[in-house]
């Protein structure tokens, strides 16, 4: 069984925000949500990287261990998907996620944030595949057409890679081949000689 | 010194040999003579074999001594390669390992910048977020849980063995004013909006391990929606309530040597003594100022930032301040609820004659006798019949005293 898996190659990333762009367009993401989001770590300094983030799916997914209403589940493909008819959104899952995956459409007086939102992996909710209100609140489901996640199918560098994590693995271990050098060093030395 | 066995046979056959030796100063002696030169020669030869065996155990000792030094010196005489060192050498020893820095930096929470426009976008990873959720899910939920049934059963048991205090002496009918109407107002008002809170704020931690398997998860989820919005909207409510209590009854329980000597014989509550109180008594107090401590600081406080009313005061809504204000919140208002069981059982089933106070706001004169004395002084002169409610009446007549007005 294929477990879906995100991977950002640092070395690729150009920080173009394509990914962002693309899973805003794709499902319709309202104003104040980001489901995805490029990092740059020593923006403007040499040697700066970025790194584009969303929910990564995780294993042991510590939203899913706080949320009180228990309305996360893992698909089979290993993708983690709420279910917005049961969320409160109280925020606790965006105090425990390590990535600040969770999103909320609001933030109101008396605390009050709306439903969460977050990264699907492209594949919908709990309703049917691609109905309208699946559609509606959690964007298309493209993993049910046969596709992969839009924002790394878009990317020009191909930095961003999604799908099963043993083929992402491959994949990233080749280019890791063809760079050289040793583990901690990563096509550092090409790109910047030295240090 | 002690011999391996075969070495001592072995100088025993030296020796032998030794006196076995025709040549030597026992040839021309008589058999006798020559019997103890070949034993003088056997002690002799002894003693020889005795001189090679000792140097032979001194090079073992000082070849045990080389190993030992060396197994403890070799390894430190990597401090003298720096000094020959060449230059990728060097470099390690700098740590000029730039990538392992970079990574380990954003590991540890390092921000950087976003082109998204959002609160902690530039954050890479959110350490704070598994400490907490270890924190809620392990420790508050676990010692809450059982700090919780564990209150439950002691006062059950407590109630089986004292049960209700009675009031000792015989009822004359006659009633003290206890609380005034803006005081029952601004107690029930406040006790109300703790019931709500504690309950929705109970639903929130508990409820999906107790109530998900009663109301299923859709069916929990419409209460938890409803707790979660009840519970943000009615806590500033309840933070005005305590603090008017506050401000209000401060004056009532400021601490002083009666209390003292009340906790000291267990407040009448443990043994049959009947220790002196003013219009608080010690526990009152130990109640009020963690009411206000406790509750106002760690509790309020902590709720107000949880639904983002302390901005303006700097206390924002990163996650790791929402963290540590939820982890306070959840610990001090666990304790505080498994001190109001105390305080609601001794106001109801605890005591005979307490909770009218609370009600009808005028209570027995004997109850304040018992259990108020030293305030009972005070306003004994307005003791009244039941039902009158009036506090200039000073004389104690009414013969149809109603039996109660509320």
């Amino acid at each position: 069984m294929a477990r879906m898996k995100f991977l950002c190659d640092a070395e690729r990333c150009i920080e173009c925000n394509g990914c962002v762009t693309a899973c805003k367009n794709e499902h319709e993401v309202p104003w104040g949500v980001n489901r995805r989001r490029v990092i740059t770590l020593g923006d403007g300094e040499i040697g700066e990287k970025s790194v584009s983030v969303a929910c990564m799916h995780c294993t042991d997914a510590p939203c899913a261990a706080v949320c009180p209403v228990d309305c996360f589940y893992t698909t089979d493909d290993g993708i983690v998907l709420h279910d917005k008819d049961l969320c409160i959104g109280c925020g606790y899952c965006l105090y425990a996620c390590p990535f600040g995956a969770p999103q909320y459409p609001q933030q109101d007086a008396f605390g009050v944030r709306g439903k969460m939102d977050k990264c699907t992996f492209c594949a919908g909710g709990p309703g049917d595949d691609n109905a309208a209100e699946e559609t509606e609140k959690y964007g298309r489901n493209r993993i049910a057409e046969g596709k992969l996640p839009l924002c790394a199918e878009m990317c020009s560098t191909k930095a961003l890679l999604a799908g099963d994590g043993d083929m992402v693995s491959d994949i990233y271990r080749e280019r890791v081949m063809k760079r050289g050098g040793r583990p901690q060093t990563w096509g550092w030395d090409t790109a910047y000689e030295t240090g | 010194m002690t011999l391996h066995p075969t070495a001592r046979h072995r100088n025993a056959n030296t020796a032998a040999r030794a006196a076995n030796t025709p040549a030597g100063p026992a040839q021309n002696m008589d058999r006798t003579a020559g019997i103890t030169a070949a034993q003088n020669m056997a002690q002799t030869a002894a003693r020889a074999a005795g001189k090679t065996a000792r140097p032979r155990l001194r090079m073992m000792a000082w070849c045990a001594a080389f190993i030992v030094c060396a197994a403890l010196l070799l390894p430190a005489a990597s401090y003298l390669l720096p000094a020959a060192a060449t230059e990728a050498h060097a470099q390690v020893a700098a740590g000029e390992n730039n990538r392992a820095n970079f990574w380990r930096a954003v590991r540890e929470g390092a921000a950087g910048y976003s082109a998204v426009n959002a609160s902690e976008s530039g954050m890479f990873i959110n350490n704070g977020g598994q400490n907490w959720r270890q924190m809620r899910n392990g420790i508050i939920a676990n010692y809450g849980g059982w700090a919780i049934i564990a209150a439950l059963l002691a006062l059950i048991l407590f109630y089986a063995v004292r049960g209700k205090i009675p009031i000792e002496s015989e009822a004359s009918g006659l009633t003290v004013p206890r609380w005034q109407t803006w005081e029952r107002v601004m107690h029930w008002y406040t006790a109300a909006l703790f019931v709500a809170l504690a309950v929705t704020g109970l639903s929130m931690l508990f409820g999906r391990v107790v109530l998900i398997p009663v109301l299923g998860a859709p069916g929990f989820a419409l209460w938890a929606n409803f707790s979660i919005n009840v519970h943000n909207i009615a806590g500033p409510f309840f933070t005005v309530g305590v603090l008017a209590m506050l401000v209000f009854w401060l004056k009532n329980n400021i601490p002083d040597a009666v209390d003292w000597q009340w906790l000291k014989d267990g407040g009448g509550i443990i043994g049959n003594r009947h220790p002196s109180a003013g219009k608080a008594n010690g526990g009152e107090k130990i109640w009020f100022w963690l009411v206000v401590l406790v509750g106002l600081l760690a509790v309020c406080l902590t709720g107000l930032a949880l639904i983002n009313w302390l901005a303006p005061f700097g206390v924002g809504g990163a996650r790791d301040t929402m963290q540590l204000m939820h982890q306070i919140h959840a610990i001090a208002a666990l304790i505080w609820i498994v001190v109001f069981f105390g305080h609601a059982y001794i106001g109801t089933l605890g005591t005979e004659g307490a909770l009218e106070g609370m009600t009808t706001g005028r209570v027995s004169v004997e109850w304040a006798k018992q259990h108020h004395d030293l305030w009972y002084e005070e306003v004994k002169h307005q003791a009244a019949p039941r039902g009158v409610e009036s506090t200039a009446a000073k004389t104690p007549a009414a013969p149809a005293a109603q039996p109660s007005a509320a």
